[in-house]
């Protein structure tokens, strides 16, 4: 995003933020989030361009406090300050009207401390005219499907003690799969801050390789059962991310939607060989949470296999007699890292030997959330393995097998290398960040359609 | 709101052969309790309007949340250079009169009250008391009631003369509640999650036998904990209509969806198992199965006028008598597969492209009464409300999960089963369809949050059905 534009909006907001503490009564107390973006989204197909658009988006929510209650007004926040303070503070008089009404939240925490943090990541992306030519001309004659999402992410926080934050960043991701004429696919992700021609065009130079070992053999259509299994970093990832619904939370945990209650309560135990944190030292993400408060740089949660931290907000603090950790409103998993292990990329297929190697995942749901049961599908260039050789590629299967397995009893070994995989969703607005993880070889893993 | 489109629309001055504006006003409001505690309770507000148009058949669009003119402006500007710099690339010349045809109309959804007759007081009352009502026992060890309402307009207009307004007001009722005795926890909900969703006003608050439901939901949440686990064995599975909307939804839905056919789905969602040759040929399931894309009923959750391209809705079989029919793709699918569609271009909002997209997707009610199927049955399992969900990118192999099962016996439901779940590849499924009930126990409910498409989108859907009889299907239990 050009400065100039960038601070018209922080001004816009800086004037948000006065005119309504400015209004605010003795009584009240106040949260703003802010979250805009400028996106470029183009999505392709067979090479081609399918759709293409620039979307100028941006919102604020105001959170009313007041006598133990709370309400909230989500509202456009467009940079035009007069219209946005307009609707603030029609929004505000509303709360107030509502909030006399509700009951009384004994579990509300109200803002405190004096973080502020002003973080600006500026990026050289392509320019907008520019993105399907630089994409596509490299690709000859390839199936290439996928979308280009690119441009400037704000997110920002305000309160009523005075504490402030700014995050912006300028990001792009191309989240990519090539076909091979038989359905057979390479998927993957370049993303970044700095769109860097080489490294794209060495990307897909190695994409091309690796369609030519899947086209080379027809897929090997296997049994059920349960067969060894190296997951690579991608699959990892998708794993992981199960643990931010129903896992890691510890208002999940005490409310009976916890996977990681059984290890929480010693009837189950993982494997000393895993251990998981939150990891912010990357600066890809904001720390600050809805009430402003900053997360550790670090923080381990399940440590050689123990349960040492679940992610603890204010208000899940506050009920249950926890300390805070600063976990956002969700308890969700923001910058999470899978320690790596000693396998090294060289001997992966000799330790596999015969078996599975899954390059990615697919649809992945709890099937028994309690037992930390989790089903779901292989996905795109996904191999038999045997005497330590690529064989062939598979017909994808169903698995369905519990954590305390496969990062339990199970679990071989997690590669001593980590790869970023982006988080690439924009279900809401364009997301940031990702996981940072390693490839894991696992013994048994249960494969059911 | 017209008026002031409509002058951006004669403002704009760009060589282009067809220029569109749908502009989305919306409000989402939210109110949740927990264990007899307010969670939630707000409200979310968005405007904002894309500007799409043609040049030389190629589509480009720019969204911006400002309704100032000069800001309409400079989004035609964007658009036009987005469609020209892609035109290089562009994957199908698109016409303006078969893509983009005049349209001119309206739609209301049906209510009789509308959200304020009710004060966020008063409905954060009836939560607290769900709550209340929902803790049967000790044992109950988590409560959630939450009722949340929109109410969204949308104007499309373009300039070949099209003027379209369509306003939504939608409605979910959500309640449950999760067990726990030690390591056994078991949830049970008001049909599955967020799955009563409906068309209409503040009148679907409260039903006429709505503390008798609750209170049920939470004793069978409590009977579950002492339920035996649901058999491994391949048997008769019958499957409520709270079932069979996601059954519905994710093995018939998805698949015909054209632009997964066409490819465009294919690194995000996935393809389909069905190929363009399929349709007016391929035996999709047994002949009891007739299959619509009905966005005509009245209260149904999807139900509309118009798609987001102006195309006008109508009710079209699917499938009929388990032969497919048609796809569900819109205009511009159509054009570039060379199959026939439906009206089912939609967005999840002014800042989001329409894309191929189920409404309501429909079983049409067969023959049999509830008490005639099961009476009918020597051995099988009878499940109610989703619980789990997980199909593979062609939406051939899935896996399914539910809240609560009964074990049939001798043509009798007899001991309650926890932890049902079943799997199958979806052609050998609706091929074992034995039996479908009547208009006695056809039930429609529908979900705010089908996701799809780069961007990604959120969409609402509805799905209607009776109770169905699947034969020889497998069936599972939990645990680890």
């Amino acid at each position: 995003m050009k400065s100039e534009e960038l601070s018209d909006l922080e001004n816009s907001f800086n004037k948000l933020i006065k005119r309504v503490a400015d209004k605010k009564a003795d009584s009240e107390e106040f949260t703003l989030k802010l979250s805009s973006e400028r996106s470029q989204f183009t999505r392709f197909n067979q090479a081609k361009v399918r759709q293409t658009g620039i979307v100028t988006d941006g919102w604020v929510e105001l959170t009313l406090m007041s006598n133990q209650r709370t309400a909230f007004s989500r509202i456009p926040f467009t940079g035009n300050s007069e219209y946005d303070i307009g609707l603030a503070i029609a929004a505000l008089e509303e709360m107030r009207k509502e909030i006399p009404q509700l009951p009384e939240d004994p579990y509300l925490v109200l803002p405190t401390g004096n973080n502020t943090s002003r973080e600006i990541h500026q990026g050289n992306l392509l320019a907008e005219e520019a993105v399907a030519t630089s994409i596509l001309k490299e690709l000859d004659s390839l199936d290439f499907t996928g979308i280009y999402a690119g441009g400037a992410v704000i997110k920002g926080y305000a309160d009523s003690c005075g504490q402030k934050h700014l995050f912006t960043t300028d990001t792009f991701s191309l989240d990519y799969s090539i076909f091979t004429p038989e359905g057979q696919a390479v998927k993957g992700t370049f993303a970044g801050s700095h769109w860097d021609k080489l490294a794209y065009t060495a990307k897909i130079k190695e994409v091309k390789q690796q369609l030519d070992l899947l086209s080379s053999t027809k897929p090997k259509t296997l049994p059920k059962g349960q067969y060894k299994t190296y997951f690579a970093p991608a699959a990892v990832a998708e794993l992981l991310s199960l643990l931010s619904w129903g896992g890691v939370s510890e208002s999940d945990l005490q409310q009976g939607n916890s996977a990681l209650a059984p290890l929480s309560r010693g009837e189950k135990i993982l494997s000393p060989n895993f251990s998981l944190k939150e990891n912010f030292q990357t600066g890809l993400v904001p720390r600050f949470n809805e009430l402003g408060q900053m997360a550790a740089f670090e923080l381990p949660l399940i440590d050689a296999g123990k349960l040492v931290n679940t992610l603890v907000n204010s208000r899940t603090a506050k009920e249950y007699k926890k300390t805070a950790n600063g976990a956002n409103h969700y308890e969700s998993l923001r910058a999470p890292e899978i320690i790596p292990g000693n396998l090294a990329s060289s001997d992966i297929l000799k330790i596999l030997d015969k078996g599975l190697y899954i390059s990615n995942l697919h649809y992945l749901n709890w099937s028994d959330r309690p037992t930390g049961r989790i089903t779901g599908m292989t996905r795109y260039a996904c191999f038999w393995v045997e005497d330590g050789e690529i064989v062939a590629p598979i017909e994808n299967l169903r698995f369905d097998d519990s954590l305390y397995n496969f990062w339990g009893k199970n679990l071989l070994d997690f590669t001593n290398f980590q790869e970023f995989i982006p988080e690439v969703g924009s279900y809401e607005s364009r997301q940031l960040g990702g996981s940072m993880v390693p490839g894991m070889l696992v013994e048994d893993f249960t494969y059911t359609l | 709101m017209l008026s002031e489109l409509k002058k951006a629309l004669t403002a704009i001055n760009l060589p282009v052969d067809w220029i569109g504006i749908r502009a989305v006003r919306e409000t989402n409001t939210t109110r949740y309790v927990r264990d007899a505690m307010p969670q939630a309770n707000g409200k979310s507000f968005t405007m904002g309007a894309m500007v799409e148009v043609m040049v030389n058949g190629c589509l480009g669009y720019a969204a911006t949340n400002s309704l100032e003119q000069r800001s309409l402006l400079a989004a035609a500007e964007k658009a036009y250079n987005q469609a020209v710099a892609a035109s290089q690339w562009w994957i199908y010349p698109f016409q303006e009169k078969s893509e983009r045809p005049k349209v001119v109309g309206e739609y209301i959804s049906p209510y009789s009250q509308p959200f304020n007759n009710l004060s966020p007081g008063e409905i954060n009352d009836v939560l607290v008391k769900t709550c209340k009502a929902l803790k049967v026992s000790d044992k109950v060890v988590q409560t959630v009631a939450e009722a949340t309402s929109t109410e969204k307009e949308s104007w499309f207009i373009s300039s070949n003369g099209s003027e379209v307004y369509q306003k939504f007001l939608l409605f979910s009722n959500y309640h449950g509640a999760i067990a726990q005795d030690g390591a056994i926890v078991q949830q049970r909900t008001n049909n599955g999650w967020q799955a009563q969703c409906y068309q209409g006003g503040i009148e679907l608050f409260l039903q006429p036998d709505q503390w008798q439901s609750v209170e049920l939901i939470g004793q069978q949440a409590v009977e579950l904990l002492t339920a035996e686990e649901c058999p491994s064995i391949c048997t008769n599975l019958v499957l409520a209509p709270d079932q069979m909307m996601l059954q519905i939804h994710e093995s018939i839905g998805h698949p015909l969806e054209l632009d997964r056919i066409l490819g465009d789905e294919r690194n995000y969602a996935g393809g389909s198992f069905v190929k363009k040759s399929d349709f007016g040929n391929l035996i999709y399931g047994s002949p009891l199965m007739n299959i619509t894309f009905d966005p005509t009923v009245s209260g149904e959750f999807a139900s509309y006028g118009y798609d987001d391209t102006g195309n006008v809705a109508t009710k079209q079989y699917l499938i009929k008598e388990g032969i497919l029919q048609r796809g569900l793709g819109s205009l511009e699918s159509q054009a570039r597969i060379g199959v026939d569609g439906v009206a089912c271009a939609r967005a999840s909002s002014w800042n989001r492209p329409p894309i191929d997209r189920m409404a309501n997707i429909n079983l049409e009610p067969g023959k049999a009464s509830f008490d005639e199927i099961i009476s009918g049955i020597e051995h099988g399992v009878y499940m109610e409300a989703n619980r789990s969900w997980s199909i593979d990118d062609q939406r051939y192999k899935f896996q399914f999960g539910c809240e609560y099962a009964k074990l049939i016996e001798n043509g009798k439901l007899t001991k309650t089963l926890r932890n049902p779940n079943y799997r199958a590849t979806t052609p050998e499924f609706w091929k074992s369809l034995t039996k479908v009930g009547n208009t006695s126990n056809w039930e429609m409910y529908g979900t705010r949050s089908c996701g799809k498409g780069e961007p990604n989108q959120a969409i609402w859907v509805g799905h209607g059905s009776p109770i169905c009889l699947f034969a020889d299907v497998e069936v599972f239990g939990g645990g680890s």
